[in-house]
């Protein structure tokens, strides 16, 4: 690796020291091989990824008899798949249940876990380390765990099963997901933006609405977001609770039984399966820098 | 179970004189308390309500023989022994659940940092490529596993039919109990797009400085991943393992829909079939919690199994968080 110094910015080499014309020519089409190089595996790797919805759309659109048949490439294009899918059904159904647990769980989410990251962002009290480190230990609770006596309750006390209801209205009691991600954003918010509010005679509640939620927007929007998209693909929850009455089934969880009804139909269900991923890549690409953002959050700033 | 503020309450000052209320330093502290547990109520009623009292409840039935019909009656550690040394599929489900730990984590932690150093080494299309990898982290689990599964069929997919071409005959994906795992490792590298923005973050939070003076010295490409850039992303790696690790001890969408569908059985959600096709090999214990709480009505075998995963999934928790000091529960 004797050329490595030579790629060294010349901001770095030495006054009077100019590499020889030789060296640079050198360097530079090593340079042009590592840019070929590097953007030939990230297109060969890109395309890997995309390939699965590239089959996925091309079955989607097949007569019944091709998408049996394993072919690659649809001889003819049938949009009208698109439009069977939308008669089966329930599926309407479905997509009614699955937006209203969606967004109704977001809503309950935001509002409830805002002021809770506040409080455990900027109030000094006793107790404040051990709330935090109870948050984060329900961040890691598999959901699996807690399952079985909460089914009782919501099934024999009040008798919401059959309803996703048992999956919406915890949601109005904070998620220690969005109060963790919420609360980390909040500390990056300087505490004189909050004294001066205070000796501008504003209350906690106040100072929280007029000057915490507009600085915080951008966590709010990736807490919604992300909130939004564990309602939307979450199956687990919707089996647990909508199972035995096909009218409160979500998409997520309907797909499954809708391949099963078809169990030939790979073109159909396959067009059921893009129309599924839809809304949430549709909402990825309006919000897709407070996605980013988001998810960033999660991992980096500690 | 409002553990901080109950002690926070407990070790103020003994109301023995309610006359020092008058006190304005005092009245000052205890509004501010009353503020703290109103900003507090609606997770301290969650964490009591969704958390405390079921975690509590499902040590109580794991005691109990409960069918949720007749009254709980107690039966000692009856379900624990059963668990352990009679359940057939108890075993299975444990080893397939920590081979997916390992192996999933272990891979979507190398492919997500590959993938993250390559994006970070790109000059042209970032966009393009950054949204490539990105999409499939979005597909909603159930959508992605049925694409798979079609994808993966043996005779009808074509990613067999891809492979024919080039002669190699492929294997039966989902179908095949030595490749049923592998498949669904596959399906979860797909899925890599959130690692790839977490690393590619803290790739670019490297200082610049530090690989010119690692050049100086003589390091080549290996020698700056291994001084430079390794060392200043080790927390972010932590942080990886930890949650793919917990994810992963929850593994249960993918891997009951894969089966399913695979199995090529028409049947609807909540029917009873056996789990994990094929043969057992994508069985994973919340698959099995699920199939004994809510079709065999063993409700105390299915407290048994979620205490057995809680345990395991605390325990690698603490043990990989020693290690991220303070990456958690940093204060400001």
């Amino acid at each position: 690796m004797t050329t490595t110094t030579i790629d060294a910015p010349s901001a770095v080499t030495p006054r009077g020291a100019s590499p020889s014309r030789r060296d640079s020519a050198r360097a530079r089409r090593k340079r042009a091989l590592n840019w070929i190089a590097v953007h030939a595996v990230a297109l060969a790797l890109a395309l890997v990824f995309i390939l699965p919805f590239v089959f996925v759309f091309l079955t989607s659109v097949m007569s019944d008899s091709q998408a049996m048949s394993g072919h690659l490439w649809p001889t003819s294009w049938h949009w009208s798949n698109y439009s069977a899918v939308f008669h089966t059904p329930g599926f309407l159904d479905w997509w009614k249940n699955s937006i209203m647990y969606a967004v109704l769980g977001t809503l309950f989410t935001v509002v409830s876990s805002v002021p809770v990251a506040y409080a455990l962002a900027k109030f000094r009290f006793r107790g404040r380390r051990t709330a935090m480190i109870l948050v984060i230990s329900t961040m890691m609770l598999p959901p699996q765990v807690i399952v079985v006596p909460m089914y009782l309750v919501w099934a024999q006390q009040f008798h919401l099963s059959g309803s996703l209801w048992p999956l919406i209205i915890p949601m109005a009691f904070g998620d220690a997901y969005s109060i963790f991600l919420l609360r980390q954003f909040l500390l990056t918010i300087p505490k004189e933006y909050i004294e001066s509010a205070k000796i501008d005679g504003c209350g906690e509640l106040r100072t929280l609405l007029k000057i915490i939620v507009p600085m915080a927007k951008p966590g709010i929007a990736a807490v919604s977001l992300f909130q939004f998209f564990y309602c939307w693909n979450d199956y687990f929850g919707p089996q647990i609770y909508a199972a035995q009455n096909p009218g409160a089934w979500t998409l997520s969880y309907g797909l499954e039984s809708f391949k099963s009804a078809h169990s030939v139909n790979w073109n159909l269900t396959m067009a059921a399966t893009l129309l599924v991923m839809a809304p949430v890549v549709i909402v990825f690409f309006f919000a897709q820098k407070a996605f980013v953002e988001g998810v960033t959050l999660t991992g980096v700033k500690g | 179970m409002a553990i901080p503020l109950s002690r926070s309450a407990e070790s103020a000052r003994p109301r023995s004189a309610p006359a020092k209320d008058s006190d304005p330093l005092r009245r000052k502290k205890n509004r501010n308390r009353l503020k703290t547990l109103g900003f507090l109520s609606p997770w301290l009623i969650g964490f009591s309500v969704f958390f405390a009292y079921p975690l509590i409840a499902t040590v109580y039935f794991s005691f109990m023989h409960y069918n949720q019909i007749q009254a709980p009656d107690f039966v000692g550690l009856k379900n624990w022994r059963y668990v352990f040394t009679q359940m057939p599929l108890f075993g299975p489900a444990l080893w397939n659940t920590l081979w997916l730990v390992v192996v999933m984590v272990a891979l979507r932690v190398v492919f997500g940092l590959g993938i993250g150093l390559l994006i970070t080494k790109i000059k042209a299309g970032v966009g393009f490529f950054r949204t490539a990898f990105y999409l499939p982290y979005l597909a909603p689990p159930v959508a992605a596993t049925v694409a798979f599964v079609f994808l993966l069929n043996p005779s009808t997919g074509p990613v067999n039919e891809v492979l024919d071409w080039f002669g190699i005959s492929g294997p039966n994906w989902f179908n095949d109990p030595n490749w049923a795992k592998p498949s669904l490792v596959m399906l979860s590298v797909w899925g890599i797009g959130d690692l790839m923005v977490i690393f590619m973050a803290a790739l670019l939070d490297v200082p610049k400085e530090q690989y010119e003076a690692a050049e100086l010295d003589g390091a080549g490409a290996w020698g700056k991943f291994r001084f430079v850039t390794w060392p200043s992303i080790t927390p972010i790696v932590m942080f990886a393992v930890v949650t793919g690790v917990v994810q992963t001890m929850q593994y249960y969408t993918q891997a009951l829909v894969a089966g399913k569908l695979a199995s090529g059985v028409s049947v609807g959600p909540g029917s009873v079939i056996q789990p994990g096709y094929p043969e057992h090999s994508t069985l994973t214990v919340p698959q099995l919690v699920y199939s004994m709480g809510f079709q065999n009505f063993n409700t105390g075998a299915a407290c048994v199994l979620s205490l057995v995963l809680f345990a395991i999934a605390m325990a690698v928790t603490i043990l990989l968080m020693r290690k991220s000091t303070g990456l958690l529960t940093a204060e400001d």
